[in-house]
């Protein structure tokens, strides 16, 4: 089958494109040997099957970084190459145009964008365009869908560029005589969209943005999630749920075990979706009715910031704090990510550049970026005594990441790489793209904690059965009630965080907690040991001795922070 | 004509680049981005405590650390 590639800088429309050409059937991919993801979908032309690839976003192609070398290589192996040139932007793009005519492979350039371009005062001669570069240029709007059509249609067109391989320079020097040529400006008035783009970038406005936006998503993740609890899930869970369990506890009713498997056990003669621990009843309530609600809510607002273009103006505005971390402003994107589940936000730090930058982004994800499942807990069990408590816990971690980060970059060998990055313009998201990628991330979510939930609530349910709570409460009683202020109980809800944060939060319900015993609760679960997920995402990602680092270090800040707490803490 | 660096320059300014002081590598991952000698940039921030700087080169706004923004040398271009 004939290989297509689809290549050009980030934020040129490619993926929008991508999902035009392809349609449905779109898969993740990696290159062999590499953490370099790329999209593989398929196109008919002409009645032929071609598979399409999507290859990340990248300037050059000279090897600067892993993405760069696999797209060299892919391009190598490709049988036709589609630049995305973005036409607002046309000087910049032809750079990496210039490089691929010099590769010499087939290749027609998608000039995207080109229903952007009147309104903001350029015009192109294609036809010269054309003519000067030697491949066709079809004109192309991902987002309107114009052209896609005549693109398909002139794939047949393409054929090798005709340039020799020439030093930045040069090119830069046959860029500017071809924009000299086929390229126009005229004047014309800032709209709404440029304006907030230079203010978010502004060191006074910009921050003001940022606490808005940040303050805003907080309250709006929060509306969303009550508001689906308290509207939707609940009373389904009530109302339409609760019945059938009822009918199915009687028909259990003389097995005992599979009952108390399934069901849990009966509180005041009624199931308890709370206290009941079953595989039916606690599990999926757990999941669906207090977690999924907020993870819902979160991918929504993350998937909208990130589509809208405003990501890379945070990660601006904190890369001074970050850079004490010894990390850049770039890796507040796998922090927030981690906000959601800590599990996309190690793998997200492959954004990264160095092992070093991967180590503490990772750490600091994993001990004080308490993750939506944990978040839901919080906000459920502390939100009820009032949001300055709420409030407190997050101060508390955040002062950890800041100190956990700043001795790591302290500790650690090497030194932290420079923030350098393109801050888009704001575009208006495409919607079908944007609930497809959210689709994506609260099915990959529901995949991956459903099994460990189900687990975790079967344990607990089998402990309580053989009555093993006693004697390992017993056990850890001094630590906890010394160092953490906490009733010996609390020993199963921390050892049942490392299989689920949530889970854990749940057992400490019963417990009848102060608020200071709550406040330490919630700050110890989510800093001590990551859930075994996470866990396991780390060794993968960092390798055996990394995460045994990360331990020792969770365990230590875990004792330190809680014992303080219960010191000062009135 | 005076020179000086990112870091340097005003909020606002408009300069020219004229030099590039950090290596064939750093000069090639900014040219690829469009930063290059003879570009007519704006700077449009700055941030404290040696913090990253923004600029607008032609239509591409960029954010770099102060470490690289120190290394780039313009021509104030006035008004």
């Amino acid at each position: 089958m004939k290989k297509i590639v689809l290549i050009g800088n980030p934020n040129v429309g490619k993926s929008v494109l991508f999902s035009r050409l392809t349609g449905v059937r779109v898969l993740v991919s990696n290159y062999p040997g590499t953490t370099v993801e790329f999209l593989e979908g398929y196109v008919n032309i002409d009645g032929e099957q071609m598979k399409i690839l999507d290859l990340p976003g990248t300037y050059s192609l000279e090897p600067n970084a892993p993405a760069e070398e696999v797209a060299v290589k892919m391009i190598e192996e490709a049988d036709l190459v589609i630049n995305v040139v973005d036409a607002t932007n046309l000087e910049r793009n032809l750079y990496l145009t210039m490089t691929l005519l010099e590769q010499r492979r087939p290749m027609i350039i998608a000039l995207n964008m080109f229903d952007d371009i009147k309104h903001r005062g350029i015009s192109i001669d294609v036809a010269k365009l054309e003519d000067l570069l030697g491949v066709s240029v079809a004109p192309t709007s991902g987002i309107t869908g114009l052209g896609i059509k005549q693109l398909k249609e002139r794939l047949v067109e393409a054929k090798p560029g005709q340039f020799d391989r020439g030093t930045h320079q040069e090119r830069w020097q046959k860029i500017g005589d071809i924009i000299d040529k086929v390229q126009q400006l005229s004047h014309r008035h800032h709209t709404l969209f440029e304006i907030l783009e230079d203010a978010s970038v502004n060191h006074a406005w910009g921050v003001a943005i940022a606490i808005f936006i940040i303050a805003f998503s907080f309250k709006t993740v929060r509306f969303l999630g009550e508001g689906l609890i308290k509207y939707v899930l609940e009373p389904f869970f009530q109302l339409v749920y609760k019945p059938v369990l009822e009918s199915f506890s009687i028909y259990l009713q003389n097995k005992p075990f599979l009952h108390n498997i399934l069901l849990g056990r009966m509180i005041d003669n009624n199931i308890d979706f709370e206290k009941s621990m079953g595989l039916l009843t606690t599990a999926p309530y757990i999941e669906f009715v207090i977690v999924l609600p907020y993870i819902f809510a979160f991918y929504l607002l993350l998937s909208f910031l990130e589509d809208i273009g405003y990501m890379p103006r945070l990660a601006l505005l904190l890369d001074n704090i970050m850079h004490r971390l010894g990390l850049h402003g770039f890796a507040i994107i796998p922090i927030l990510l981690g906000f959601g589940c800590n599990v996309p936000g190690i793998i997200a730090t492959r954004i990264l550049e160095s092992k070093r930058e991967r180590f503490i982004a990772s750490t600091i994800i994993s001990i004080g970026v308490p993750c939506a499942a944990l978040q839901a807990m919080i906000f459920g069990m502390l939100g009820k005594f009032g949001a300055r408590y709420v409030i407190a816990v997050y101060l508390v971690l955040f002062s950890v990441w800041l100190f956990l980060g700043a001795a790591l970059n302290r500790l650690l060998k090497g030194y932290s790489p420079e923030l350098f990055i393109e801050i888009p313009p704001y575009r208006w998201p495409d919607f079908k793209l944007l609930f497809k990628k959210m689709f994506l991330r609260i099915k990959g979510f529901v995949v991956d904690a459903l099994p460990i939930v189900l687990l975790s609530v079967l344990i607990i349910n089998l402990l309580q059965q053989i009555e093993l709570f006693e004697s390992i409460s017993q056990f850890f009683a001094p630590l906890l009630n010394k160092v953490f202020g906490l009733p010996k109980e609390a020993a199963w809800a921390l050892i049942v965080g490392f299989l689920r944060k949530d889970i854990a939060v749940g057992m400490l319900i019963p417990l009848k907690l102060t608020v200071k015993q709550m406040m330490i609760a919630c700050v110890v679960l989510s800093m001590s040991f990551p859930c075994v997920a996470t866990f396991i995402i780390f060794l993968k990602e960092l390798g055996p001795r990394r995460l045994f680092q990360a331990v020792l270090i969770t365990l230590s800040i875990t004792f330190l922070g809680g014992a303080t707490m219960n010191f000062f803490l009135h | 004509m005076k020179k000086i660096t990112l870091v340097q320059m005003k909020t606002g300014a408009k300069g020219r680049i004229v030099q590039l002081e950090g290596g064939p590598a750093f000069e090639s991952r900014l040219s690829a981005m469009g930063v290059r000698i003879d570009k007519h940039i704006v700077k449009l921030s700055a941030f404290v405590l040696q913090g990253p700087v923004a600029i607008r080169s032609g239509n591409t706004v960029l954010a770099l650390g102060y470490g690289m923004a120190s290394k780039i040398w313009v021509e104030l271009i006035k008004k």
